[in-house]
């Protein structure tokens, strides 16, 4: 069993609030991912769970167990360092061997510890060099084989692999994905780059500013982010935002007047909305299909075009000045200046009031902010 | 010049298959041969020239008192200086207060770079008062250590004793040799303060978190964590101690005169009562060049036992 449960954390450097107020639940076996831009606060998160931090006010429990002042070793985690933080004079082996060595674990138990590990991360042949004779994925996997060794309840990881180069980079998270369902163990990761999230994770919290913004399945989060800043985090190209203003909205649909020229009729929960209110409209670049001119309302130039194969990805200008990124098939033609007209699928597209929160679909549950 | 010399010759060797990237090697090295041998040259002028000169003293008869009587003796100033009473004292006492000095340093060093290491108030000003010693002129501070500190009427330790009721001690005449190695650790300890404290800096934090996560307390990080990361500027501290202090001088001169009898006596100063105060240049020669075997003995061992520390690739 391994649940945790943070309840009402907060933490402060020096008078500076960094992580305002977190509740979280994460259940057995799950992969939890923190992601969020930089400097928003997942490390201090992540190291208040680890017990690297002293938590200024708030509780943690692991299962029924108050963990909020218990010391890092005796919390049944272990954490995976961003730098990997091998220890550099020990060989693989007693990288791995060195926590059940203070710990008293006997010889034998120890060795086959080791060996377990070492076979899981196919590290078998490595054990016997030290870290600096090793390549980045290996010592990266050195430092994972690390924390098996202690079969901790929960494994932590700090940005793992963002000092990788980008083909590694997705071998090991694959390796990561795989490793989650053979130890069946419960993983919290912590990331900036959200495609990792949204791979690796059965649940995303996202961060910003030292508080949760959402927390949901990865498809929870790109179909219904409950606010514009999670709307933007998720999904790359990025959703494009335009803004606009209500003309009409009620329980069953919002009419909206954009600022760059159409009007849109969207089927969403209007009823908190008033006519004249400002809002922010927001579509996926996945979400919009070009057109010739004459065949949309919606008339935008075309400039940068970058064609990656399977996708071509369209960066263009409304009439307001207002810019926006579309996904075009991989053999689309338009020419730089050319003007044409997108089509968004309705279905499919986001409003946002103006403090942000996504006005919700009809007989969806009212979501807080 | 020699540079462009390889530069032309790069662009006329055809498709560099093995044999001319031998030659292509060959060339490299002798123009860096070329390039580095003034320096080499005068090097070995500027060490040749010395050697040689004392080489010739210590062969020949050659006291100061007895000018013109300079005849070839072959060994025999070897002789008198291995055999002479004051050699086997001056090689202990040069040995002890080497290792002395070196234990003192090493140990109070990695304790002091430790403690300074975690932040607390004044820690910048702290650490600049840890390092002053050792700028200070050995004379100097050999001075106040005998005048201020350790004299028996005057000194600061004396007022302390006195202060408890004891009878003051009198350092340089009941501990001299001690003595010597107290001032002289008070100013080399600084020294490897400086060079541990930076090392210090180096350590990588997360290795420390990793290992708390691992369980290790404190003392378990300071041996496993801590130590291993210090090994190798301590390997230097001690390379660049040893070598100062086989030739230490200034601070037995100022304090003790060698005395009493032989006792603070080491080789250095050995010498130099031989040459100038029995203005026997000749002995003093074959001393000094018995100290440059045992000095090289000891580069020797040091190499050996620590050289490799640093020539690895961290
Ligand atoms: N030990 C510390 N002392 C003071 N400020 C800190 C400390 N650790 C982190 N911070 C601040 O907390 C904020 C969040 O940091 P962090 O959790 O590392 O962000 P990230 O989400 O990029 O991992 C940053 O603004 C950082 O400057
Ligand atoms: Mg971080």
């Amino acid at each position: 069993m391994a649940d945790l449960t943070i309840r009402n954390l907060k933490k402060s450097f020096e008078d500076i609030d960094i992580i305002k107020g977190i509740d979280l639940d994460i259940k057995d076996h799950e992969f939890v991912v923190f992601v969020g831009p930089s400097g928003c606060g997942k490390s201090t998160l992540l190291r208040l769970i680890a017990g690297l931090e002293e938590v200024t006010s708030g509780s943690i429990h692991l299962d029924d167990r108050d963990i909020t002042d218990v010391a890092p070793a005796k919390r049944d985690l272990a954490m995976v360092f961003q730098t990997y933080a091998l220890y550099p004079h020990m060989t693989v082996r007693k990288n791995m061997s060195f926590a059940l060595e203070l710990a008293g674990v006997d010889k034998a138990e120890i060795d086959r510890k080791v060996d377990e590990a070492a076979q899981i991360l196919e590290l078998g042949h490595l054990l016997d060099r030290k870290p600096k004779a090793l390549s980045g994925g290996q010592r990266q996997r050195v430092a994972i084989g690390r924390s098996i060794v202690r079969h901790p309840k929960i494994f932590l990881f700090d940005e793992p692999l963002s000092n990788l180069d980008a083909a590694l980079r997705v071998q090991m998270r694959l390796e990561l994905a795989r490793l989650h369902h053979e130890l069946k163990a419960t993983m919290i990761y912590v990331t900036h780059d959200q495609v990792e999230a949204m791979t690796l994770a059965d649940k995303v919290v996202v961060l910003n500013g030292g508080h949760i913004e959402q927390v949901g399945s990865p498809l929870e989060l790109y179909h219904h982010p409950v606010n514009a800043f999670v709307a933007g985090f998720i999904g790359t190209p990025k959703m494009a935002f335009l803004k606009g203003k209500v003309k009409k909205a009620d329980r069953a649909g919002v009419t909206v007047q954009l600022d760059c020229g159409p009007e849109y009729q969207l089927p969403l929960d209007g009823s908190r909305l008033k006519a004249g209110e400002p809002v922010t409209f927001g579509m996926r670049p996945e979400h919009i299909e070009v057109t010739a001119a004459d065949a949309s309302p919606f008339k935008v130039t075309l400039d940068v075009t970058e064609h990656l194969g399977a996708d071509t990805f369209c960066y263009v200008k409304a009439q307001n000045g207002e810019t926006l990124t579309v996904r075009a098939g991989g053999d689309y033609g338009g020419r730089f200046g050319e003007q044409v007209g997108l089509i968004p699928d309705l279905a499919h597209c986001h409003l946002f009031d103006e403090k942000g929160r996504a006005v919700p679909k009809p007989g969806a549950p009212a979501q807080a902010a | 010049m020699s540079i462009s010399t390889v530069q032309d010759g790069v662009p006329a060797v055809p498709a560099p298959g093995p044999e001319t990237v031998k030659a292509d090697k060959r060339l490299h090295s002798r123009v860096g041969l070329l390039t580095v041998s003034p320096s080499v040259l005068a090097l070995l002028v500027w060490m040749i020239v010395p050697l040689a000169m004392t080489i010739y003293f210590s062969l020949i008869r050659y006291n100061l008192l007895y000018p013109g009587e300079n005849e070839f003796v072959g060994l025999e100033n070897y002789y008198f200086f291995l055999t002479d009473e004051g050699f086997v004292h001056g090689a202990l006492n040069t040995l002890w207060l080497v290792g002395a000095t070196l234990l003192i340093s090493v140990v109070a060093g990695v304790l002091i770079a430790v403690l300074v290491d975690t932040p607390f108030w004044g820690r910048g000003i702290v650490r600049v008062l840890l390092i002053s010693p050792f700028f200070i002129m050995p004379t100097v501070s050999a001075l106040v250590w005998k005048n201020l500190l350790l004299h028996p009427v005057s000194g600061v330790f004396a007022a302390v004793w006195n202060f408890f009721g004891a009878t003051p001690v009198d350092w340089f005449a009941e501990y001299p040799l001690q003595a010597i190695i107290l001032i002289v650790s008070w100013q080399w300890v600084p020294f490897a303060v400086l060079l541990l404290m930076t090392a210090m800096q180096s350590l990588d934090q997360e290795q420390k978190e990793a290992a708390r996560l691992d369980g290790a307390g404190p003392i378990a990080i300071f041996w496993h964590i801590t130590l291993p990361h210090l090994t190798r500027p301590i390997a230097v501290v001690v390379m660049i101690e040893t070598i100062f202090l086989l030739s230490i001088f200034a601070e037995i001169f100022t304090t003790t005169g060698g005395g009493p009898g032989y006792e603070t006596t080491n080789l250095a100063y050995l010498i130099y009562s031989q040459a100038l105060l029995q203005f026997d240049v000749g002995m003093a020669s074959a001393g000094g060049l018995v100290a440059v075997v045992i000095a090289n003995i000891a580069a020797f061992i040091l190499i050996r036992m620590i050289g490799k520390n640093l020539t690895e690739k961290a």
